[in-house]
């Protein structure tokens, strides 16, 4: 078969253009398509719509000022509880915002999945994010019992970046991690879909316990990245954990001056290769311990 | 016998914590933060056993897993819960969380989101996370660390993420039935939501603490509850139980200066 979907991470986000909607797979600083996103900061990528349980993709767009609009549940961090670049940017009112519930948001991307324009849910009812949202509609049932739901409106990506443990050529691709959280809904929302893996085969031939691990169908996949250590410094089960000491330096730039440059200038600007050189190298990095709850 | 003089008050939190998950049946028992996970851990192992808790990651667990390093502990799993089936437990109904908002006003309502204006906020915190799906799906508990009128704020809170029993924000047909607002456990009492039009009440006080102190903390008129009492410390069993679930004393980290529940005479 002729099918061969990979390309470099720089190859896959020229394919994206300014002002596209975006959605990152992963949830606040785990399972994150960072290498990737190191791309987007190295692009000359503006005006996006990023759609993203956020964690430190959402905070370094924003800090490079890639972001026209967010959708989003949250932005954090976990151990450090307040993402500072995404309250940079939310403070000094840099950005849109769309806020939703987490189970809000995982409606829309299931209906964009299956091409619907919502999904009804009693999530939202009597919040402010219906009052801050007035896009959001709500629609009443046509049954007897005439229940008023909101319509959780459909969040279609133009492209979804999502990293995940094995890949082929072809797109067909495995994850591990103990939660993989909702990067299928991912995949399934966006017109073009990227992954970054850390292990890249030529095809994959495997048992059916293991075949059980494929997360969605290759049809959905556009290109393949070969990225090991692509998800650092967030925690990638059962490769690596987070790396604490990368986000509290990460964290600390913030508030220094010309914080987010030196950050860029030290490890984003020189490449990938000399990323992982910076990080401690994969050696390094494949010791992370998983974190514990 | 119990040294009751080095009881902290974190531990007395706990115990009231655990309270709010007593006789709820076969839920999911979620405890956000250090302080509540250890009340629903505690309330599991204690006397509702039936609550289903999980490592506080994907894994359904029989028994609580001790927080932090757990050394040769090896956690006990019975079942699978992923955030995906988090959300199918919620929007089914059997959940019971414990989480701590930034502010809190007198319908119940909460705020995790921004303080101030909302399109240039004085302050962003986390995002409205699951608070507008848990607070209309399932029962909400709610712990507040350092009770005073920034937490418990005179009006509406800055930014509604968690539902309330506040009428004006109730249109016609929509299903307020499954709100169900139990307990705050805050540093200084115990309140629930027992008034009339479920108007808060503090139902009991921590030792060394007074109605009037609470009120003067507090944006909104209280109500007291007609058994106002005293929050109980924890016994001796309860206090062994803690110790064994927090063996790296991360409750001790909670309270400014992990207070002693019971004031020095």
């Amino acid at each position: 078969m002729a099918l061969n979907k990979e390309l470099t991470a720089t190859a896959a986000v020229a394919q994206l253009r300014s002002g596209m909607t975006v959605g990152i797979g992963g949830w606040g600083p785990r399972r994150k398509p960072m290498a990737l996103v190191r791309e987007m900061l190295r692009s000359g990528l503006k005006d996006l719509t990023v759609v993203s349980y956020g964690g430190p993709d959402v905070g370094m767009l924003c800090a490079a000022g890639k972001v026209k609009k967010l959708i989003f549940p949250f932005v954090t961090l976990d151990a450090i509880p307040l993402e500072p670049y995404y309250r940079k940017a939310r403070e000094s009112g840099a950005i849109e915002v769309m806020e939703l519930d987490e189970g809000m948001f995982e409606w829309g991307l299931r209906a964009a999945g299956m091409r619907l324009s919502f999904l009804p849910t009693r999530v939202g009812l009597a919040t402010d994010v219906l009052a801050k949202h007035p896009q959001i509609k709500t629609i009443t049932s046509p049954y007897a019992d005439g229940e008023v739901y909101v319509a959780m409106p459909a969040l279609k990506l133009d492209a979804a970046l999502l990293h995940v443990n094995e890949s082929d050529r072809l797109g067909n691709t495995l994850v591990r991690g103990a939660d993989t959280f909702f990067d299928h809904l991912f995949a399934r929302a966006a017109d073009r879909c990227y992954v970054s893996t850390e292990v890249l085969h030529d095809k994959l031939a495997l048992d059916a316990d293991t075949a059980k691990l494929n997360p969605f169908e290759r049809y959905l996949v556009t290109g393949v990245v070969h990225a090991p250590c692509g998800a650092h410094p967030t925690y990638f089960g059962p490769n690596y954990g987070w790396d604490m000491d990368h986000f509290k330096r990460y964290n600390a730039s913030a508030t220094e001056e010309n914080g987010w440059q030196k950050y860029l200038d030290e490890f984003v600007n020189g490449g990938e290769a000399e990323y992982l050189t910076k990080v401690g190298g994969a050696e390094r990095v494949g010791k992370l311990k998983l974190p514990v709850f | 016998m119990t040294e009751t003089t080095q009881v902290t008050l974190a531990e007395l939190l706990i115990v009231a914590a655990s309270e709010t998950w007593r006789d709820n049946g076969e839920v999911l028992a979620s405890g956000i933060t250090t302080i509540p996970r250890l009340g629903a851990s505690l309330a599991k192992l204690t006397h509702s056993p039936e609550l289903l808790m999980t490592d506080s990651e994907a894994f359904l667990v029989s028994e609580p897993v001790p927080l932090g390093p757990r050394g040769d502990y090896k956690p006990k799993y019975e079942g699978y819960m992923s955030f995906d089936r988090v959300f199918e437990c919620v929007w089914g109904g059997k959940r019971h969380v414990m989480i701590g908002p930034t502010q809190i006003d007198r319908w119940g309502q909460t705020n995790l989101s921004v303080i101030g204006d909302y399109a240039k906020p004085k302050s962003a915190m986390l995002g409205v996370r699951g608070l507008p799906g848990n607070s209309i799906n399932h029962i909400n508990s709610l712990f507040v660390p350092n009770h005073g009128p920034r937490v418990f704020v005179a009006g509406e809170v800055d930014m509604v993420s968690g539902v309330g029993y506040n009428p004006k924000r109730w249109g016609e047909g929509m299903k307020q039935d499954y709100l169900d607002l139990r307990l705050i456990v805050t540093d200084l009492c115990v309140l629930d939501f027992g008034g009339p039009q479920h108007a808060i009440r503090v139902k009991s006080l921590h030792p060394g603490v007074s109605f009037e102190q609470v009120q003067a903390a507090t944006g909104f008129p209280l109500l007291k509850a007609d058994n106002l009492g005293e929050t109980p410390l924890p016994t001796a069993e309860q206090l062994a139980i803690i110790q064994r679930l927090d063996p790296h004393n991360f409750r001790g980290a909670v309270l400014k200066n992990n207070p002693p529940a019971l004031k020095a005479a």
